[in-house]
C-alpha cells in the first residue's frame, strides 16, 4: 500500500485566520467564544458562539486574501472559509503551481456537515416575501456542500478526484481518511482534504438549541461555556471555520523535497446503529472506530501519546467517549494525554475533525499538547486521565489519535505519527 | 441619463467585483467584465430592484453591454 503523508496545513478558526495564529492562541489558553454578533440572539436560549473574527480583529480572518470578491458575494461563509484554508494548505506545501500532469493527479475532498444554512435561510425569506423571481441564480451552487471542492478545483486547476464528505461532525476526519485512501489506492498523488462549517445563523442556533445540544447556562460568560469533562458542562458552543490539509503520496513528497509534517497511518470508521442524536450508551461505535484506526496503524496503544478527543462538552457524549477510550487503552491510558480543543474554539461541526487533526499534527511537530479549558471540576470518571486542564503541556508526542463523532451515529478516528 | 448610468455602473462594480474604470458604456458584461450567464441573471435582478422596472427574459437576453442596460432602463422610466 502506498504511504500517505501530510505536507501542507491551512485553517480558518475563531482564534485565527491561519494555522500559526490559531495554534499560538490555543497554546496561550485563549477562548474564541463570545456573544453572537451575526444576528440579534437576544430571544434565543443560546446567545453565544465561537465566531470567526472580522479582518480588523487582532486574530481576524480577511476573506479578500484568497477569495475572489465575486465568489464571496455568491457563496455561503463555509465555502469562503474552505477556499481560503485550501489555499493556505497548498501554499504551505509549495504546490500552487503544479504542471498539468501533476494537477491531473491532484484532487479535493473537502466536506461540510450542514453546508449553506445561512443562505438557505435568507433566500427562503426572499422567496416568501419577494417571490421566486428574486431568488439568487447562485442560490444552489452557493450553498451545496461539494462546492468547496468544486471552487478549489477550479481556482487551482486540480483535475483529480473531486469529492465531498457529509457525515455531520465526523466530516473533517472522514474527509482526511477517505482522501488518504484515495492516495493509497493510487487514485491520486495529492489530495486537499478537510472540512468547513459556517452555520451561525438564526435557524442554525435555534435548530441545535431545540435539539438540546447547545450550552445555555453561560450566556453571560461565553468563554466559560465550552468545558468538556467538567461537571458543569451543559452542551456545546457552536464554532465555525475550516481546516484543510495537503495529503501526498510519500515518495512523491520525498522526491520533491517537501516538508513532511506527519504520516497518516490509521483510519477507522463505524456506525452506532442506535439513535439519531444520542451516542450509543456503551460508546461501542466510538470504541470500534478507535480500535480499527489503531489496528490499521500497526502501532501499539503505548505508542499513542496524545488523543484529541471529540469532547464537545455535552453531559452524555464526553462521558461515553472517555469510557470507550479507557476500555480501549487499558493501562496505556496512564501515559497518554487527552484534551478537547473545542474548549477553546467551540464545535466546528463538519470542520472539527480537520482542524483538530491539524492540532494533532502541530502537537507532533512542537512536542506540546493543547489544553482543555475550563476543566475546573472534572467528573468522577476522569480520574487517572491527563486531560491537560487549563494550560498546554510540553511532553513527548510520537503518535496521535483524533476522534470525531456525528449525528446519525457516525464515527471516525485517525492515527498519525511523525515520519 | 447620467444618473441612470451611474447607478447601473455602481451595481455592475459591486456585483462583478471589477474596477470602476473598466465599466465603460461599451463594455460587454461577458467579454470585458468576466460575467457568466448567471451573473447576468443576477445583474438584471439588481437592476429591477434598483429602478423598480420589470425586465422580461426576452429583453434581458438582449442586454449585452452596460449601455444596453442603461438604454433599456431609460426607455421604461
Amino acid at each position: 500500500m502506498r504511504r500517505v503523508v501530510v505536507t501542507g496545513l491551512g485553517m480558518v478558526s475563531p482564534l485565527g485566520g491561519d494555522v500559526e495564529t490559531t495554534w499560538k492562541n490555543i497554546l496561550a489558553s485563549k477562548s474564541g467564544a463570545g456573544t453572537i454578533t451575526r444576528f440579534d440572539a437576544t430571544d434565543y436560549a443560546c446567545r453565544i458562539a465561537c465566531e470567526v473574527k472580522p479582518a480588523d480583529h487582532e486574530y481576524g480572518f480577511d476573506a479578500n486574501r484568497r477569495v475572489d470578491h465575486k465568489v464571496q458575494r455568491q457563496v455561503d461563509p463555509f465555502i469562503v472559509y474552505g477556499i481560503d484554508a485550501a489555499g493556505q494548505a497548498l501554499e504551505d506545501a509549495g504546490l500552487t503551481d503544479m504542471p498539468e500532469a501533476e494537477r491531473l493527479r491532484a484532487g479535493c475532498s473537502i466536506g461540510s456537515g450542514i453546508g449553506g444554512l445561512p443562505g438557505i435561510e435568507s433566500e427562503s425569506l426572499v422567496l416568501e416575501h419577494k417571490g421566486p423571481r428574486r431568488v439568487s441564480p447562485h442560490f444552489v451552487h452557493g450553498r451545496l456542500i461539494n462546492l468547496i471542492s468544486g471552487q478549489v478545483s477550479i481556482k487551482y486547476g486540480l483535475m483529480g478526484p473531486n469529492h465531498a464528505v457529509v457525515t455531520a461532525c465526523s466530516t473533517g476526519a472522514h474527509s482526511i481518511g477517505d482522501a488518504a485512501r484515495m492516495i493509497a489506492m493510487d487514485d491520486a498523488d495529492v489530495m486537499l482534504a478537510g472540512g468547513a462549517e459556517g452555520a451561525i445563523c438564526p435557524i442554525g442556533i435555534a435548530g441545535f438549541s431545540q435539539a438540546k445540544a447547545l450550552s445555555t447556562n453561560f450566556n453571560d460568560t461565553p468563554e466559560r461555556a465550552s468545558r468538556p469533562y467538567d461537571i458543569d458542562r451543559d452542551g456545546f458552543v457552536m464554532g465555525e471555520g475550516a481546516g484543510v490539509v495537503v495529503l501526498e503520496e510519500y515518495e512523491h513528497a520525498k522526491a520533491r523535497g517537501a516538508k513532511i509534517y506527519a504520516e497518516v497511518v490509521g483510519y477507522g470508521l463505524s456506525g452506532d446503529a442506535y439513535h439519531v442524536t444520542a451516542p450509543h450508551p456503551e460508546g461501542s461505535g466510538a470504541y470500534r472506530s478507535m480500535e480499527m484506526a489503531l489496528r490499521k496503524s500497526g502501532l501499539s496503544l503505548a505508542d499513542i501519546d496524545y488523543v484529541n478527543a471529540h469532547g464537545t462538552s455535552t453531559p452524555l457524549g464526553d462521558e461515553l467517549e472517555l469510557g470507550a477510550v479507557r476500555r480501549l487503552f487499558g493501562d496505556a491510558i496512564n501515559t497518554m494525554s487527552m484534551s478537547s480543543t473545542k474548549s477553546a474554539i467551540g464545535h466546528l461541526l463538519g470542520g472539527a475533525g480537520a482542524v483538530e487533526s491539524i492540532f494533532c499534527i502541530l502537537a507532533l511537530r512542537d512536542q506540546i499538547v493543547p489544553p482543555t479549558l475550563n476543566l475546573d471540576n472534572p467528573s468522577d470518571s476522569c480520574k487517572g486521565v491527563d486531560l491537560v486542564p487549563h494550560v498546554a503541556k510540553q511532553r513527548k508526542v510520537r503518535a496521535v489519535l483524533n476522534n470525531s463523532f456525528g449525528f446519525g451515529g457516525t464515527n471516525a478516528s485517525l492515527v498519525m505519527k511523525a515520519v | 441619463m447620467s444618473e441612470t448610468a451611474d447607478r447601473v455602473k455602481k451595481i455592475v462594480i459591486e456585483h462583478l467585483g471589477v474596477e470602476a474604470d473598466k465599466v465603460t458604456e461599451d463594455a460587454s458584461f461577458i467579454d470585458d467584465l468576466g460575467a457568466d450567464s448567471l451573473d447576468i441573471v443576477e445583474l438584471v435582478m439588481a437592476f429591477e430592484e434598483e429602478f423598480g422596472v420589470e425586465i422580461p427574459d426576452d429583453a434581458a437576453e438582449k442586454i449585452g453591454t452596460v449601455k444596453d442596460a442603461i438604454d433599456y432602463i431609460n426607455s421604461k422610466q
